[in-house]
């Protein structure tokens, strides 16, 4: 169970990313998080593991605190929320095996990765991942030899390598092309349903939202401007969500 | 409309007079130039100036490399001084070979006779003497007395008989010296020789040294990893105060772990049997105190067995580190004893052991500092985290104080050092008193819960050190190390790999702040610490930059080697100006000639390795 809680974001610049954020996402749910380009999304999934660190607010995960938690307790709490990017965000100039590999990072001791030692369960775990999301055979190939479907199903298979509770998925299919997108998407939905994970997914278009998730926010300028089922947003709604002049076209 | 238009001319009129201020201001500049620098044509044009031009550059054109093996063969023709009665009748010669004549073959003193040989070896030169018949030991020097013989092999010189009349016949000795064999190189080749290889090797150990440590400089000289490292000021301060401590309880503890080695010191079989034990002890110590990986919490009794083992481990790891050391030191000495030729392994060896058994107390301290300056830093976040603002406070201004004492304190204690002051006033209670009220008034402006940027304070510190040292030329580094360590290459490994840490330090955490910063972002997000952080996506990151950089840097260090000598510094440098100086061109050439060739072909060999790797 994730809560969020009077959450603000004012960056350094003095732009108010997120402006007063309330929301709980219960276990297993698939959230969609939607708004146009510039309205907190990635600021807001980012602050959930710190990566970016809240100027007002709390965070609740499993009722623990998130936004005291120490460097100590931060590594505990992160192993836990698997992150997905837009960009995928791997290493490029890693094999394909090392980027999965990575995701186990939280786990093991600090002092073995200086060697670059994963344990041998691990190994076998992140072929099973990569076997999961069908790029098996790229186990040994350098990541940027890769196409950018299979770069997201690394970087999805990363992320399972933590044994995520949550996973943050900010804009996953935005640099994919429709067919790409709803294959990604199966996925995400798949760990959603079948694992229990909890997923929370910033989104650009709305058929996806209708097609994948459970429920739905929506930023504006940093507010919370909508919180329901994907079948609620009618076309005032919308207009409250993507502005006045915004035309529903899916 | 008016308006502009006016502005315009009188701007344009400013613009021209200010063109013309600038033009005569430059030729100014120059014409003092000029003058400063002394640029004088009609040197140029003085006879003796051309002259030794003239001469030097012939000299640099043969640069003293190759010699031949010369043998001298001696022909003789007869001669009468003062013309006998038969008018100095002497036999043919024996023209099948070369052969010598003298016409005509009788003289007067003083006349000037022809000497002239034939079939000899084209282009060889020698002695033309004169060989009184009387005393045929006795060689007489005549002016202009070399001959030389052309491309037939023939020659031909007039020379002066001496006034030495006798009615014996006397002789005209040709002495003609001839190159035979294959040629081979001269002394200054050799020498030459050995001193390039002197330096090429400074460069690569120059090289390697600044690599391996601007590595990790580099690190905490990038803005995008150290931005982001902030901690209380309670944890700061511990830190700061388990560095010395640290150091001093590390040194100590390791100096007395070598002292344990040295009843067992000279025995090799023992040297090799701890070092083969070593490893395995330290591993198996390792693993187990250190699981691979580890999903729930260890209790507290693990933990601190753990720790206990770890500490045990590292003992160990040290004790078999002064065991290699002495197991180097051993077999470098048979080596230097019995390898002969070879006899240089037994020294790279026996100064390998040195190396390390003069390091590893030092490696001891910095261990045992770094390891107790972060366990207190821990302690000081965990206080920090869970104790009252009033009590961190309290805390604050205590350790705060200590540690700005001991800072100030030490920091005075090295000015005492370098200046030998001996006013305790000012090297000793001076610095602590202010030392503590720095960190005093600190602690009491700081806000408890408060976390300091402590990473950019370290960024800016070795940026500005990084800076400072790097204005520095190599070859002034060089000077410096020269008093400090003698003349000699070591003294030049030390300058240049000093220069090249700090300027590959610059250049390297430049490359560290442009990654791009995706994947430093998902790498975080896994729980990675700062440590894996690095390893897992910044070090892919950057491998191609440093090899193209090092690669560039080993460039310029065989170029500096190459001169670093002028100053004592080891390497070519030091002959080259050794044949300047004496005048010797010939053999300063041969000298230019390897630095040409080893930079060029240094500079192709990067070439190729960078397009190959990067
Ligand atoms: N690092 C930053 N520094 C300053 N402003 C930022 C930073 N990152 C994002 N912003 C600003 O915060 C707002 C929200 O950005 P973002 O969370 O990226 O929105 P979204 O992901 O919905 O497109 C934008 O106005 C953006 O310009
Ligand atoms: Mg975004």
């Amino acid at each position: 169970m994730l809560q969020v809680k009077n959450l603000t974001k004012i960056y350094d610049g003095g732009v108010k990313a997120l402006n007063n954020v309330t929301f709980d996402a219960p276990k297993g749910q698939f959230l969609a998080v939607i708004g146009l380009s510039g309205s907190g999304k990635s600021t807001l999934l980012r602050c959930i593991n710190r990566l970016i660190d809240p100027t007002e607010g709390q965070i609740l995960w499993n009722g623990e605190d998130v936004t005291a938690a120490n460097p100590e307790e931060m590594r505990r709490i992160r192993r836990k929320i698997g992150m997905v990017f837009q960009h995928f965000n791997l290493v490029h100039r890693s094999k394909v095996l090392t980027n999965v590999l990575a995701g186990r990072l939280g786990y093991v001791n600090p002092a073995w990765s200086l060697l670059n030692r994963f344990p041998k369960e691990d190994m076998t775990k992140a072929l099973q991942q990569l076997e999961r999301v069908g790029i098996a055979d790229k186990a040994n190939q350098r990541a940027d030899e890769l196409s950018g479907g299979q770069q997201q199903r690394v970087g999805i298979a990363r992320a399972l390598m933590q044994d995520p509770e949550i996973i943050l998925a900010d804009e996953p299919v935005a640099s994919l092309d429709p067919v790409l997108a709803h294959s990604i998407m199966k996925h995400l939905e798949e760990i959603n349903k079948k694992d229990g994970v909890t997923v929370l997914c910033s989104l650009h278009f709305l058929d996806l939202v209708h097609r994948y998730a459970d429920r739905v926010i929506a930023l504006n300028e940093g507010k919370l401007v909508f919180e329901g089922l994907p079948s609620e947003i009618d076309d005032k709604k919308f207009k409250d969500i993507y502005g006045r002049d915004a035309e529903r076209v899916g | 409309m008016n308006e502009p238009n006016k502005n315009d001319k009188k701007s344009s009129l400013w613009k021209s007079l200010g063109t013309g201020l600038a033009v005569l201001a430059g030729l100014i500049v120059y014409a003092y130039g000029f003058q400063i620098t002394k640029i004088d044509l009609e040197q140029l044009r003085s006879e003796r100036r051309q002259e030794s031009l003239v001469r030097v550059t012939r000299a640099l054109a043969q640069p003293d490399i190759f010699e031949y093996e010369q043998v001298s063969e001696a022909f003789t023709a007869p001669v009468y001084v003062t013309c006998p009665a038969d008018g100095g009748i002497v036999e043919a010669p024996d023209t099948s070979g070369p052969y010598v004549t003298v016409t005509p073959s009788c003289a007067e003193p003083g006349e000037i006779v022809t000497v002239e040989g034939f079939k000899f070896v084209p282009n060889s030169s020698g002695p033309v003497r004169f060989v009184p018949g009387s005393d045929p030991t006795n060689v007489v020097e005549l002016g202009n007395d070399t001959a030389t013989t052309d491309a037939d092999g023939s020659f031909s010189v007039g020379i002066k008989l001496p006034k030495r009349p006798s009615d014996e016949a006397q002789f005209i000795r040709v002495t003609m010296r001839r190159n035979v064999g294959t040629p081979m190189f001269t002394q200054t080749a050799r020498e030459t020789w050995n001193k390039i290889i002197e330096t090429v090797f400074l460069a690569l150990l120059a090289t390697t040294l600044g690599t391996i440590l601007a590595i990790p400089l580099s690190f905490i000289a990038a803005r995008n990893l150290m931005k982001s490292v902030r901690s209380p000021l309670t944890s700061i301060a511990l830190s700061l105060l388990g560095w010395p401590l640290g150091i001093a309880i590390g040194y100590l503890l390791v100096s007395w772990v070598g002292k344990l080695s040295v009843p067992f010191a000279e025995n090799i079989p023992v040297n090799v049997l701890f070092v083969a034990l070593t490893p395995i002890l330290a591993s198996l110590g390792l693993r187990w105190s250190l699981p691979e990986e580890e999903t729930s919490k260890p209790s507290k009794t693990t933990q601190t067995l753990r720790l206990i083992v770890l500490f045990v481990t590292v003992l160990i790891a040290f004790y078999g580190l002064f065991q290699l050391a002495n197991l180097a030191i051993n077999v470098g000495l048979l080596g230097i004893a019995g390898f002969g030729s070879l006899a240089f392994l037994g020294n790279f060896l026996f100064q390998l052991g040195d190396i390390i058994a003069i390091t590893t107390p030092v490696l001891g301290g910095l261990a045992t500092g770094s390891a107790l300056s972060s366990f207190l830093g821990r302690t000081g976040q965990r206080a920090s985290e869970k104790l009252a603002p009033g009590a961190i406070r309290l805390l604050n201004i205590l350790f705060a104080t200590l540690a700005g004492a001991t800072l100030f304190g030490l920091f005075g204690r090295l000015v005492e050092w370098l200046y030998q002051i001996g006013q305790p006033t000012y090297v000793l209670w001076g610095p602590l008193i202010v030392g503590g009220l720095l960190g005093l008034a600190l602690a009491v402006t700081t806000k408890p819960k408060d976390t300091l940027s402590t990473g950019l304070v370290i960024y800016y510190v070795t940026r500005t050190v990084l800076n400072g040292l790097r204005s520095v030329e190599a070859l002034v580094m060089a000077i410096v190390f020269v008093i400090a360590v003698g003349i000699g290459p070591f003294a030049g490994v030390m300058a240049l790999g000093l220069h090249t840490i700090v300027s590959l330090a610059k250049l390297y955490s430049e490359q560290v702040e442009s990654i791009q910063p995706g994947p430093l972002e998902a790498i975080q997000a896994t729980g990675a610490n700062r440590l894996q952080t690095i390893i897992y996506a910044v070090i892919p990151q950057i491998v191609p930059p440093y090899i193209s950089y090092t690669m560039y840097r080993w460039d310029i260090n065989v170029r500096m080697s190459t001169i670093i000598g002028f100053v004592g510094g080891g390497g070519i440098g030091f002959l080259l100006q050794q044949n300047i100086n004496l005048l010797n061109y010939r053999a300063a050439s041969a000298q230019m000639l390897a630095i040409a060739i080893v930079v060029a072909s240094m500079d192709y060999i990067s070439s190729v390795l960078r397009e190959k790797y990067v």
